[in-house]
C-alpha cells in the first residue's frame, strides 16, 4: 500500500485482505465460551424430558444431591419466580409471546425441555447426578403432526386456548378468484419442506459468575451481546450496569444465537444463588434436541399466467411448526414469506394468508433467511408451471423478471424493491454456465442413459433492518500513544469476519495502514449499544458506525497535525499512519508523534487534546434489498437415487464488496447450508414425538466429499447506505433449496415426477421415481 | 474405579497426572494441560473438531481416553506451528486461502489436513476431499478448505 493514493478513497476496502481473527484461531488460541475457566467454576446439566408432554407429578432430586460433587439441584420451583421481565429488545416488551418458564413447570411440552437443572463440580458428575433424578411423568396427549394441530382437540399451551399461534393475511384467495379464472394458465401445488436446523459447529453455551456486590459477568456463545446484557437485566430485575457481557469468540450462530433461550435464563437465575461461577455448554444430543428447529412448514402456492406466460397473480396459503417454544413470536417472521412470495418478477396481482401453529415439539428458532420459504415455494412452482406450459423455465423467468427501469418497484404485498438486478444477475449466472451448452449436454447424456438437470432460482431479500433495535449501531476509536489506532465495537463476531472488516473500515476511514489497526469487540463494557450479527445488517451498520466515529476522530487529528506542521486544516492529509501536508508531502508527523502532540497538551484553543471519539450510527433506510441467482446442474442416479452436483454458480449484487474473501466466503458457506437442508438435513420426529436425529451420525451434515465448487458472480449495483454496501450472510441459505431442487426435478422431467416434499434422500428420490407412471412402466 | 496415573508427551512436554479411567483425551487436554484448542463438537466422533495426532496418527480424542493412550506422544494444534513461532504450512495455507470462519472446526482440519499431507504429499482433488470427509464445517461450504490443502502440499513440494 502506497500512500500516494487518496487516503480518502478506499484503499482496504475491496481488497481480498488477509483475516486478523485467523492466527489465534488457527493456533489453537481462540477463546470459545468453553475455553473460558475461572476459579471455583462450577458445572451445569439440564435433565430433559424424555417425552412429548406430560404432566410433571414429582420430581426427586434426593439421590442426586447425594452424590459427592453435587452443589446444587434446581428445578422450576427453585428459578421460575425469580423472572421479574423477560422480553428481547430486538422484539420489544409489548409483542405478544409464548409463556417461557424457564424450567418446565407442570408439564414438559417437548423432548429435550430442561425439567432440572444440576451444579456440580464437574461436567462428568453433573451428568451422573442428572441420571439419579426421578422425574414421575405422567403422559398427555401430545400434538405432533403440524398439519392438523389448529385443530386438533389437545392443546400445547391451555392458556392460549388454542394451537394456532396466529394468522395473518393480505388479499384474500376470494380477492383473487377472478384473476385466476381468468388465466390462460394457473399453476398451483403445495409445497413442503422439513424440520432442519442451524447446527453450528460450536453448539449453545453460557458462564454466568456472579460476584457478591451483585455484578454479573456473563461469558456466552452469542451472535448479540447487547441483547444478552439487557435480557438479564431485565430477567433478574437488577440496572443493566451490573452485568457485563463479553464475548470473544463463538462457534457459528447462522441464527441460533441470537435470541435468549430458556436454557440460558436458568443459568442468569442460577448464578446467584449458587455463589460460585457456573458454566452450561450444550453438548450436541442437546443442541439437536433443544437449541430449536428452523423450516418445518408448507405453502399451498398458485400463479396465475397470461397465454405468453406472464405472471398475473400469485398466491401462498403458508403453515409453519413452530414448536412448543418459539422464539421470537413467530407471526411476524411468517409475515415475511407471504409478502415476499412474488420475488424479483412483475406480479401485477398477490396475495398471501399465513398461518403459526404449535406443537409438541422442539421450538422454532431463527435461521439463515428464516423467510426463505417464498423463494422455495416460488422458484419451485415456476419450473412447475414452465414444463405444464411447455415454455423453457429459463426463458418463463426471463419474461418476468423485474428490470432496472422498473426501478423501484413496489411489489403486490407493498414491498418497495429499489437497487436491485435480477436480470443482470439472471442472465450473467446463465452465461457462466453457458445454458446452451448444458442443454446440449443433457440431451446427450440422456440418449446414453444419464440424467442431467439444471435448476435456477432468483431471489430478492430485505437485508440490514433499520428499525427499533436493529436501527443503532455504535463505534468508539481511539489513537493509543503508541500510534496505534483501537477500534471498539459491538461485533457479534461468529464467522463473520466482522473484526477484519472494522479493521479495514477503520484504516481506510482514519488513513492508518491496516497493520495499524486493532479492534476490541465482543465487551459490553468497552463498546457503546450494538444489534450484534444479524439480519444480514453487519457491513452496512458498522460501515456507518465506523464512519462516524473516525469522521470525528479525523477531525482532532487533523486539527492537531494542523497546528505541528503549520498548515490549515484543509491542507492536512491523513494516508499511511501520517498526516501530510498537502502541498509538500515531505513535511508529515507520525500518529504516533501526533499522539504524543496532543498528550503534551501544549494546543491553540480550539484543538482537542483527546484523541478519541465516539459515535452512534442510525440506519436511515427502512432495509436494504439484496438480490441473487443461483444456478445448478446436477446428475442424478434414477437407480441408487443418489444426487451429485455438477456445477454450482451464483451471481449476486451485494455493492460494492469490502472484502471479496468474506463475501464469497459466506455465499459458499449459506449455498451449502442451502444443499445440506435439500439433499441431506432433516430434523425428523416419529408419530409421538420423539426425535429421530440426535446425532451427527443421523442429522447428516453435508461434507466436503458432496459439495460442489462454487462460482461466483457479482453485480455491483450500491445501496443507498453507507459505503454503498448490502448485507450478503443470508442470501446464500435463500437462493441454494430452490435451485437444488430444481435440477433434480429437471434431470427427472423424462419421467413425469413431481418434487413436492424434502428432503430428496435417495430413498425419497426412488419413491418418486417408482410412483412416476414411467418409472412403473 | 480408582483413578490411574497417566504420562503422557504433549506437544514435547511430559504431562503427568492421576485421573478417572473415564476421562477422555479431549478433556485431559483441555481441562489439566489447558490446551482448549482441541474443540468438541459433537463428543460421537463424527464432527472431527476435536482431531489430534497420537503417535503421529489423526484420532478422534472425545473417542479415546486418556488412560488409554498412557505413555503416548500427543501433538495438539498448538503443537502444530513450527518451534520459534509463525504458521506451519497448513495453517498458513488456510489463512491464505480463507479456508476458515468461525474457527470453531478448524483445530481439527488442521491437524487432520497435517497428517493426510504427511502420508500423501500429492493428492488429487477426489483424494483430498475424501480425506476432508471425516471434518465437518458449517461455516465455509468447504471449497477454501480444499483449495488450501491443495495449496499447503504444492509449498511442502516445493511449488508455491
Amino acid at each position: 500500500m502506497t500512500r500516494d493514493r487518496d487516503a480518502k478513497g478506499a484503499r482496504y476496502a475491496g481488497a481480498r485482505v488477509s483475516r486478523v481473527e485467523d492466527v489465534r484461531l488457527l493456533t489453537g488460541g481462540g477463546t470459545f465460551v468453553d475455553d473460558v475457566a475461572l476459579p471455583g467454576l462450577l458445572h451445569a446439566c439440564f435433565v430433559r424430558s424424555p417425552v412429548a408432554r406430560a404432566a410433571i407429578r414429582g420430581v426427586d432430586v434426593s439421590a442426586a444431591l447425594g452424590l459427592p460433587g453435587v452443589r446444587f439441584v434446581f428445578t422450576a420451583a427453585d428459578l421460575n419466580p425469580g423472572v421479574r421481565e423477560q422480553w428481547h429488545t430486538s422484539v420489544g416488551p409489548k409483542s405478544p409471546e409464548t409463556p417461557r418458564p424457564p424450567l418446565a413447570e407442570g408439564e414438559v411440552r417437548f423432548v429435550g425441555d430442561p425439567v432440572a437443572l444440576v451444579i456440580a463440580e464437574s461436567r462428568y458428575v453433573a451428568e451422573d447426578a442428572c441420571e439419579l433424578i426421578e422425574v414421575d411423568y405422567e403422559a398427555l396427549p401430545a400434538v405432533i403432526d403440524y398439519t392438523t394441530a389448529e385443530h386438533s382437540p389437545a392443546l400445547v399451551h391451555e392458556s392460549h386456548g388454542s394451537n394456532l399461534i396466529g394468522e395473518v393475511a393480505g388479499l384474500t384467495a376470494a380477492a383473487l378468484g377472478g384473476d385466476f379464472a381468468a388465466a390462460a394458465h394457473v399453476a398451483g401445488e403445495t409445497i413442503y419442506q422439513q424440520a432442519y436446523a442451524p447446527v453450528p459447529m460450536e453448539a449453545r453455551g453460557i458462564v454466568v459468575d456472579y460476584s457478591p456486590a451483585g455484578d454479573l459477568t456473563i461469558y456466552a456463545a452469542t451472535q448479540a451481546p447487547h441483547e444478552v446484557r439487557l435480557f438479564c437485566a431485565r430477567l433478574l430485575g437488577i440496572d443493566e450496569e451490573r452485568v457485563r457481557v463479553v464475548v470473544r469468540d463463538t462457534g457459528g450462530g447462522f441464527g441460533q444465537k441470537v435470541m435468549v433461550q430458556r436454557d440460558e435464563m436458568c443459568l442468569m437465575l442460577a448464578a446467584p444463588k449458587v455463589g460460585a461461577p457456573i458454566k452450561w455448554i450444550e453438548d450436541r444430543r442437546e443442541n439437536l434436541l433443544a437449541a430449536g428447529k428452523s423450516r418445518h412448514e408448507h405453502g399451498a402456492v398458485k400463479m396465475a399466467f397470461d397465454a405468453q406466460g406472464r405472471i398475473q397473480a400469485a398466491y401462498i396459503d403458508f403453515v409453519a411448526d413452530c414448536g412448543a417454544y418459539p422464539t421470537p413470536w413467530p407471526v411476524f417472521p411468517a409475515v415475511a414469506v407471504g409478502a415476499l412470495f412474488p420475488g424479483p418478477y412483475r406480479v401485477p396481482r398477490a396475495g398471501f394468508r399465513v398461518r403459526t401453529v404449535y406443537t409438541n415439539t422442539v421450538g422454532r428458532m431463527p435461521y439463515r433467511g428464516p423467510w426463505q420459504f417464498e423463494s422455495l415455494a416460488r422458484e419451485v412452482l415456476l419450473d412447475i408451471a414452465a414444463r405444464q406450459m411447455e415454455i423453457d423455465p429459463v426463458e418463463l423467468r426471463r419474461r418476468n423478471l423485474l428490470r432496472r427501469d422498473e426501478l423501484p418497484y413496489a411489489n403486490a404485498n407493498g414491498m418497495t424493491y429499489d437497487n436491485v438486478s435480477p436480470s443482470e444477475t439472471f442472465e450473467q449466472a446463465l452465461r457462466m454456465l453457458d445454458y446452451e451448452a448444458f442443454r446440449a449436454e443433457q440431451a446427450a447424456a440422456r440418449r446414453a442413459g444419464r440424467f442431467l438437470g439444471v435448476g435456477v432460482s432468483n431471489y430478492v431479500e430485505p437485508s440490514t433492518p433499520g428499525h427499533g433495535y436493529y436501527k443503532r449501531e455504535a463505534a468508539r476509536m481511539r489513537i493509543e500513544p503508541s500510534g496505534r489506532v483501537s477500534v471498539f465495537v459491538t461485533g457479534g463476531s461468529s464467522g463473520n469476519s466482522i473484526e477484519t472488516t472494522v479493521v479495514q473500515l477503520a484504516a481506510d476511514a482514519i488513513g492508518a495502514r491496516i497493520e495499524d489497526v486493532d479492534t476490541i469487540q465482543g465487551d459490553t463494557a468497552l463498546a457503546g449499544f450494538g444489534a450484534g450479527a444479524a439480519g444480514s445488517r453487519s457491513a452496512s451498520m458498522t460501515a456507518g458506525a465506523v464512519g462516524e466515529a473516525a469522521g470525528l476522530l479525523r477531525a482532532r487529528v487533523v486539527a492537531v497535525a494542523a497546528h505541528h506542521l503549520g498548515v490549515a486544516s484543509d491542507d492536512v492529509e491523513l494516508a499511511d499512519s501520517r498526516a501530510f501536508a498537502r502541498a509538500v508531502p515531505s513535511r508529515s508527523v507520525s500518529l504516533r508523534d501526533i499522539a504524543a502532540i496532543a498528550a503534551a497538551g501544549e494546543l491553540p484553543d480550539g484543538v482537542e487534546s483527546e484523541l478519541e471519539a465516539s459515535a452512534e450510527y442510525k440506519a436511515k433506510t427502512h432495509s436494504i434489498w439484496v438480490n441473487a441467482t443461483h444456478v445448478c446442474t446436477c446428475e442424478v442416479d434414477i437407480v441408487t437415487g443418489s444426487v451429485r452436483l455438477l456445477r454450482y454458480i451464483v451471481s449476486e449484487d451485494c455493492g460494492p464488496m469490502i472484502n471479496p474473501n468474506v463475501v464469497e466466503g459466506q455465499i459458499a458457506g449459506g449455498t451449502v447450508q442451502g444443499i445440506g437442508g435439500v439433499l441431506f438435513e432433516h430434523l425428523a420426529y416419529d408419530d409421538a414425538g420423539n426425535p429421530l436425529a440426535t446425532t451427527f451420525m443421523d442429522y447428516l451434515l453435508p461434507t466436503a466429499a458432496e459439495v460442489p465448487p462454487i462460482e461466483f458472480g457479482h453485480i455491483e449495483t450500491p445501496s443507498p447506505g453507507p459505503g454503498g454496501y448490502k448485507g450478503v450472510g443470508e442470501g446464500g441459505a435463500i437462493g441454494a433449496p430452490p435451485a437444488v431442487v430444481n435440477a433434480v426435478a429437471d434431470a427427472l422431467s423424462p419421467f413425469g415426477v413431481k418434487i413436492t416434499r424434502l428432503p430428496l434422500t435417495p430413498a425419497a428420490i426412488v419413491a418418486l421415481l417408482e410412483g412416476s407412471e414411467t418409472g412403473r412402466r | 474405579m480408582t483413578d490411574v496415573a497417566v504420562r503422557l508427551t504433549v506437544n514435547g512436554e511430559i504431562r503427568t497426572a492421576t485421573v478417572e479411567p473415564r476421562l477422555t483425551l479431549a478433556d485431559f487436554l483441555r481441562e489439566y494441560c489447558r490446551l482448549t484448542g482441541t474443540h468438541l463438537g459433537c463428543e460421537h466422533g463424527v464432527c472431527g473438531a476435536c482431531t489430534v495426532l497420537v503417535d503421529g496418527a489423526a484420532v478422534r480424542s472425545c473417542l479415546v481416553f486418556a488412560v488409554q493412550v498412557d505413555g503416548s506422544e500427543i501433538t495438539t494444534i498448538e503443537g502444530i506451528a513450527p518451534p520459534g513461532g509463525g504458521l506451519s504450512a497448513v495453517q498458513a495455507a488456510f489463512r491464505d486461502c480463507h479456508a476458515l470462519q468461525c474457527g470453531f472446526c478448524t483445530p481439527g482440519f488442521v491437524v487432520s489436513v497435517t497428517a493426510f499431507l504427511r502420508d500423501h504429499p500429492d493428492p488429487s482433488d477426489e483424494e483430498i476431499r475424501a480425506a476432508l470427509s471425516g471434518n465437518l464445517c458449517r461455516c465455509t461450504g468447504y471449497q477454501s478448505i480444499v483449495e488450501a490443502v491443495r495449496r499447503a502440499a504444492a509449498v511442502a513440494r516445493g511449488e508455491e
